[in-house]
């Protein structure tokens, strides 16, 4: 019998899903401490201590009251903990006029970040497929045009865009700044999904195209559930990019949605009375706890999710 | 049950010719086997029939009807592809489905038609698991399982058992066999492997280069090919060509080695000779020296060197042969083929 060999001509656009890198084995011999292992470690310790240095005098001076951090000695343990600060920032500290504390702030980032997360997704998802099997005449021009909307720098657009949202009526609403989220949120979703869909064989939707499927049964049915990973992906990406955004938040979000970025700097650069560096600390690791809980919580995915942004396509 | 029927049809893909001036009629109840090497157009061939791949020209009939430019679900016909393509987030029993629920059939009919296949198929202890839990055979029985249940008139395989081990793949080309037998549906089926072309096909299409080389039984085309490629490509080991001339009187010369054809015609030849024409026997005037032995088990195939020529014979006896032994050749002169040499056509 022949040896079975394997006909490419039968699908000749399929782009072979990437190869993963082959993972070298530690030998147990590369184990022993060696001057260039000591330099190795040396190297990630001091990375390491540059990185959390600042997060332990972030939580170290929010536990202090005031006369302790004016003491000095920003490193030193607190004497007398208090989560007083805590308390102030999430619900007592003025934000401009008003002295709530970023709680509100907050609430308005999860308004923000919930749909402009769940849309362009959606709206990613939705491109990436239609690009990857429908291949609409132009397709690849269409996606060129995304991509370099999205090397454009979001403060170029600013401008038009508010003068575009105000002849709509939206400027200053919460579906202006979803809107402008979903806008600048869908070149790299779209990138995403359509490098995923690249990796799945033509082959599927081909047989769903047999069985009879549409448009939108076979993303629904049949694209859509197996997109579980890419999904995850897109969601960290988009929540982190989401929460952490602060120029478009100030501009388009108006003043009953600012989000939390907004308010926390609000906090900060509050000119009158004394610097409470505690409670600016506390605020700080508020608005930061979301992105950095999503960090520790999907790490793996995270970095999955660079490299699939980065290295393809 | 359904003819199929390709008249001038002329694909390309991407700006490329694969198929120019095809012409094809596919009888109801066949099976026809789309051969060739890879690369030939025979998949793009298939596609076309399957609605996947627009034709630039030319129209294509399925069961008396033009179905030229009508959509993949339209067209009356089931698929199996070589990647198997099952949805990998549905069980068995909604891969199957999947096109009954799209057109909407009534609960209880797919439920029946699921079950007749499965049984057909053997799959019903597997109809809750997923593809992901099922053995490569398996997944490819469930891929024929989803054609099965659409009650295709025409089944189209592109490639299905290529990606299995040698012993799934002759298991599951017995079951389609007898699978035609029993449903005597039409069945079109592209393959490169001359095994599977050989068992299965009613009629086999040779195809290179996006032209049919030869359209034939299995006999006919592995016993008189119309030329050099259609001779080389079916039957393992490959036929062996000696170029050669014709004497006008019925003989056939190539240096040392002779032959009496009773041809008529002269001029230069190429003789092709299969391994079963040549006999090693020690009373034959033939002489040829031993090069290498390939034993096969039930047979054995012995490469000789004869006048400068290399040749292969099939032995099926345990006769014991050392590479540089000297051996008789007796050369069965009314089986072998004879082509032009400038065109490779048969004589």
């Amino acid at each position: 019998m022949t040896p079975p060999i394997i006909d490419h001509s039968a699908h000749p656009a399929i782009p072979l899903a990437p190869v993963p890198v082959r993972q070298v084995a530690v030998r147990k011999r590369g184990r022993r401490l060696t001057v260039a292992r000591i330099g190795i470690y040396a190297f990630l310790f001091t990375a390491a201590l540059f990185f959390l240095l600042p997060l332990y005098v972030m939580i170290v001076t929010s536990l202090k009251p005031m006369e302790e951090i004016r003491a000095g000695g920003i490193f030193a343990l607190p004497h007398a903990a208090t989560l007083e600060p805590w308390r102030q920032a999430w619900s007592g500290v003025c934000t401009g006029a008003a002295c709530e504390g970023i709680r509100g702030g907050f609430w308005n980032s999860v308004l923000i970040t919930v749909p402009s997360t769940l849309i362009t997704i959606l709206v990613g998802a939705v491109n990436g497929y239609a690009l990857s099997f429908w291949r609409a005449r132009g397709a690849n021009l269409l996606f060129g045009i995304l991509l370099a909307g999205a090397f454009v720098p979001v403060q170029v657009m600013i401008y038009p865009l508010v003068r575009v949202m105000a002849l709509a009526g939206i400027f200053g609403s919460l579906p202006a700044i979803v809107l402008v989220h979903v806008i600048f949120g869908m070149p790299v979703m779209t990138l995403l999904f359509r490098n995923y869909y690249a990796g799945v064989p033509q082959e599927l939707f081909q047989a769903a195209r047999i069985d009879g499927g549409g448009f939108w049964r076979i993303f629904l049915q049949v694209m859509l559930p197996m997109s579980l990973p890419v999904i995850v992906v897109a969601g960290i990406m988009q929540v982190t990019g989401v929460w952490n955004d602060y120029i478009l938040g100030l501009v388009f979000a108006g003043r009953d949605h600012l989000p939390m970025t907004v308010e926390l700097n609000n906090v900060i650069m509050t000119t009158t009375g004394t610097r409470q560096y505690n409670v600016n600390m506390a605020a700080t690791i508020l608005t930061a706890l979301l992105p950095l809980a999503l960090y520790f919580v999907s790490g793996r995915w995270f970095v999955r999710g660079i490299a699939a942004g980065a290295v393809k396509g | 049950m359904a003819n199929v029927h390709l008249r001038k049809l002329h694909i390309a893909l991407g700006g490329k010719d694969i198929i120019r001036d095809l012409d094809l009629q596919v009888d109801p109840g066949e099976f026809l086997v789309l051969l060739g090497p890879s690369g030939c157009g025979k998949s793009t061939l298939l596609h076309s029939i399957a609605g996947l791949v627009e034709a630039v020209e030319g129209s294509i009939e399925i069961g008396g009807r033009d179905m030229t430019d009508a959509d993949p679900s339209e067209r009356g016909i089931g698929m199996v592809f070589q990647s198997y393509a099952l949805y990998p987030t549905m069980t068995v029993e909604a891969n199957m489905s999947f096109g009954l629920r799209v057109a909407g059939t009534p609960k209880a009919e797919i439920r029946r038609r699921v079950a007749r296949a499965a049984g057909m198929l053997q799959l019903d202890a597997l109809l809750s698991r997923k593809p992901a839990q099922l053995s490569g055979g398996q997944r490819q029985r469930v891929a024929i399982g989803r054609a099965l249940v659409r009650d295709a008139r025409v089944f189209l395989f592109d490639e299905p058992l290529s990606n299995l081990d040698a012993k799934l793949r002759a298991e599951l080309r017995r079951e389609l066999k007898l699978l035609h037998q029993t449903l005597g549906s039409t069945m079109i089926y592209v393959t490169h492997d001359q095994v599977e072309a050989m068992t299965l096909a009613s009629r086999i299409v040779v195809m290179e280069q996006g032209r049919i080389q030869q359209v034939g039984t299995p006999a006919e085309v592995y016993e008189r090919p119309a030329n050099r490629f259609v001779a080389g490509f079916l039957g393992a080991p490959a036929m062996a060509f000696i170029d050669g001339e014709l004497d006008g009187a019925g003989r056939y010369r190539a240096g040392t080695l002779a032959l009496d054809l009773a041809t008529p015609g002269a001029g230069a030849v190429t003789l092709g000779l299969r391994p079963e024409h040549v006999a090693i026997r020690d009373d034959a005037p033939l002489r040829a020296e031993v090069t290498l032995v390939e034993p096969m088990g039930n047979h054995q195939v012995v490469w000789l060197r004869c006048g400068g020529h290399a040749l292969s014979a099939l032995v099926h006896d345990t006769r014991v042969f050392q590479p540089g032994q000297q051996v008789g050749l007796a050369i069965d002169a009314t089986r072998v083929s004879l082509f032009d040499p400038r065109d490779g056509r048969r004589l």
